[in-house]
């Protein structure tokens, strides 16, 4: 590995907690990274993407090592309503040793390294057996309705992140983590506080629910 | 038998949301019309950021298209002038009426006549109030850029309870932060009935670091309480003393939307009582009252209360007519104000339903001190929120 690469993994922390790179990649919150030098945007076909990727992708949108340079920057200057709620990486230096070390592990070869979790209720305290509970969506879609006076039902808005079509263990563990103060932000505390764990997963399946609506 | 009718009068930040919901969750199950005036909606929350040059015009108003073309929802441009609670139907203005199993009310304000000595709906140009938006708030943000250099814009502030507890003082932190690039030399006056006022240190605080030596506030030991204006002559009696003002935004004293009192379900102050498990008006179970208009409890009168109060309320309609599930009342309220450029405060609150009352569970609020990352962060979220509001409301 180029010492560069080294730094660019340490860089990916920041984009660990929504995609998974390497062998046995799976989607998450994002897509799997796999392979995506030369991949078209949007176009996989496993995952619910946002209407502005997919057009991004129909439009010609193809992910080249400068392509990626720009859009990590800046995402949504790059595609508007992007459902990535992620500011970007200011610093080209570090875009580079990232992109390096995305070369390096989304690509076939020898040294790809394994995928990793995205997140785990261990890294938040948390009791695994949380994420067992299985929640009623129609409950869910009740309960909702507290959410979406500030998150979009489709996501993609600066300030407050998109939290539709994501994997129940993810939903899980950030609720769980807000409402156990493991998480700090006064607004999220707050809503997670009074919700139970019953309650909790209501809303993962709900939002899970919703995402795969077109 | 047709299917049943629910008429919700008033297109705002309740009324909207509890007709979008009664229709989009009863899947056509349920005839939903909105009766509303207005054919565009200029929301209030965010119209001080549009005075203050941080939104443009168009950004703060909604149409009520989508409200028809994707929920199915009847849309009627007038004004509801009665409601015949025997026969449960609604007058027009145009003429007609609209009979209804279910009515919700979230007709939002209006002023008490008299409240401030001298003012009358007559001087709303000269002394725009500003505090339903629209030419009001376009008015009052010429007056304020209009203004000679270091001349006076005075504010009198209004008596609780009034719509948007922060509101007056964004509005003042708005009208500061234009002053202050524009016409450094002016001053801001402003008259307070009340002692304290809602996220008072961090206002004061804000007002102090960015806007030094701008704004003065006479509060009720100073005569704040005991104010008459003279629109002719621009002028501001405070206990007795003329003061002579370049623009004068006058917020009188408000009670609920006069529908609520036409319907009569309003209590002696001019707010109409609800149950708080449902938002039903205490005086008829058929109606339902939301948003600023009612009289529920412990939650502010906020764009956000409106909008959560108006979801339970939609659930109980559609439980009452459908027989739909009905789960426990949960409300909660986040009130985000802009202080100057990327400086955001917020407060918020979570709340249930009991016999009484809308209670208070838990709170935050925003904390002098924080660093400028949180202010930016707190702002940002703003902005997410106004987005995210918008389209639970009126998409
Ligand atoms: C300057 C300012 C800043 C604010 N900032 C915020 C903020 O940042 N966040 C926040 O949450 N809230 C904010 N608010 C408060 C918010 O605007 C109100 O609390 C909210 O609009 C209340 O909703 P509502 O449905 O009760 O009334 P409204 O939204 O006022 O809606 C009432 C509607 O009813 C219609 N109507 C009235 N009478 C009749 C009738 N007889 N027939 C038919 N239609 C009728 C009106 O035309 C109007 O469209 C602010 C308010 C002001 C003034
Ligand atoms: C908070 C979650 C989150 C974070 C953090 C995040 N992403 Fe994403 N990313 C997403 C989501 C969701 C999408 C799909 C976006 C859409 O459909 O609009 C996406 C899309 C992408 C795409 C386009 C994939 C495709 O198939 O077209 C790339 C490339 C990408 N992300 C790379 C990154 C990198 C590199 C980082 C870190 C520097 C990062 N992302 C951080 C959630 C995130
Ligand atoms: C008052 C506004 C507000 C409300 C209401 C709200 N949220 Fe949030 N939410 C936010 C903000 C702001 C963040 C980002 C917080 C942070 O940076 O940690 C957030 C973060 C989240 C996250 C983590 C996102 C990430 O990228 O890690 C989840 C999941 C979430 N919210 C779910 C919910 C659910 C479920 C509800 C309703 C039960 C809800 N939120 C209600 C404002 C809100």
């Amino acid at each position: 590995w180029s010492a560069d690469a080294e730094r660019g993994r340490a860089l990916y922390a920041e984009c660990k907690r929504c995609h998974q790179v390497g062998d046995g990649a799976a989607h998450r919150i994002g897509p799997h990274l796999n392979d995506i030098f030369g991949r078209p945007a949007g176009s996989l076909d496993s995952f619910r993407y946002s209407p502005a990727m997919k057009a991004a992708g129909a439009g010609g949108l193809v992910w080249t090592g400068a392509a990626l340079d720009r859009f990590l920057a800046a995402p949504r200057a790059t595609v508007p309503r992007s459902r990535m709620s992620y500011a970007g990486m200011k610093d080209g230096s570090d875009r580079a040793d990232l992109l390096a070390w995305l070369r390096l592990s989304s690509g076939g070869g020898p040294d790809r390294p394994p995928a990793q979790p995205t997140v785990t209720p261990e890294e938040y305290g948390l009791d695994p057996q949380l994420l067992t509970i299985r929640g009623d969506p129609d409950y869910g879609a009740y309960l909702a309705g507290e959410c979406t006076t500030c998150h979009r039902p489709d996501g993609g808005e600066e300030g407050i992140p998109s939290i539709t079509g994501w994997p129940h263990d993810d939903f899980v563990i950030a609720l769980q983590a807000y409402k156990r103060g493991k998480r700090v932000h006064p607004a999220m505390q707050l809503v997670a506080g009074r919700l139970s764990d019953e309650e909790i997963a209501a809303l993962a399946a709900h939002f899970r629910r919703a995402g795969d609506q077109p | 038998q047709g299917r049943p009718r629910v008429v919700v009068v008033g297109g705002g930040a309740g009324g909207a949301t509890a007709a979008r919901y009664i229709a989009r969750d009863s899947k056509g199950a349920v005839d939903v019309t909105l009766v509303e005036p207005t054919r565009a909606y200029y929301s209030c929350f965010f119209s001080n950021l549009y005075i203050g040059g941080f939104r443009d015009y168009a950004s703060i108003g909604h149409s009520y298209g989508a409200l028809a073309a994707n929920h199915g929802i009847n849309v009627v441009h007038d004004w509801a002038v009665s409601v015949d609670r025997d026969k449960r139907s609604v007058g027009l203005a145009g003429g007609g009426s609209l009979s209804y199993d279910r009515l919700v009310l979230s007709p939002g304000i209006d002023f008490k006549d008299g409240s401030v000595p001298g003012w009358d709906l007559s001087q709303q140009n000269r002394m725009p109030h500003a505090y339903k938006a629209g030419s009001q708030t376009q008015l009052l943000k010429a007056q304020v850029e209009a203004m000679a250099q270091g001349g006076v814009y005075c504010m009198v502030a209004p008596p609780n309870p009034f719509r948007c507890p922060p509101g007056p003082y964004e509005r003042i932190s708005m009208v500061a932060h234009v002053l202050k690039e524009t016409n450094p030399t002016a001053k801001i006056l402003i008259v307070d009935p009340k002692a304290k006022f809602s996220k008072q240190g961090l206002f004061e605080d804000g007002w102090q670091r960015l806007y030094p030596g701008m704004i003065e506030r006479i509060g009720p030991d100073f005569g704040g309480d005991k104010v008459e204006v003279r629109p002719a002559s621009m002028e501001v009696v405070i206990d007795g003393e003329v003061n002579k003002v370049d623009v004068c935004n006058v917020i009188p004293a408000q009670q609920a939307g006069r529908i609520a009192a036409a319907a009569g379900i309003t209590n002696d102050a001019g707010w109409a009582p609800v149950v708080a498990h449902t938002m039903q008006s205490r005086a008829d179970e058929n109606i339902h009252v939301l948003g600023d208009a009612s009289h529920q409890g412990d939650m502010p009168k906020s764009g956000f209360s409106a909008n959560s109060q108006a979801k339970v309320c939609a659930m109980a309609v559609r439980g009452a007519l459908t027989g739909s599930k009905v789960y426990p009342a949960r409300f909660s309220n986040t009130c985000w104000s802009l202080i100057g450029t990327d400086d955001g405060v917020k407060v918020g609150a979570s709340y249930e339903a009991t016999d009484e009352k809308i209670a208070k569970t838990d709170g935050f609020i925003s904390k002098t001190g924080e660093s400028a990352e949180v202010r930016k962060a707190t702002y940002e979220e703003s902005l997410g929120w106004y987005a995210a509001i918008s389209d639970d409301i009126f998409s």
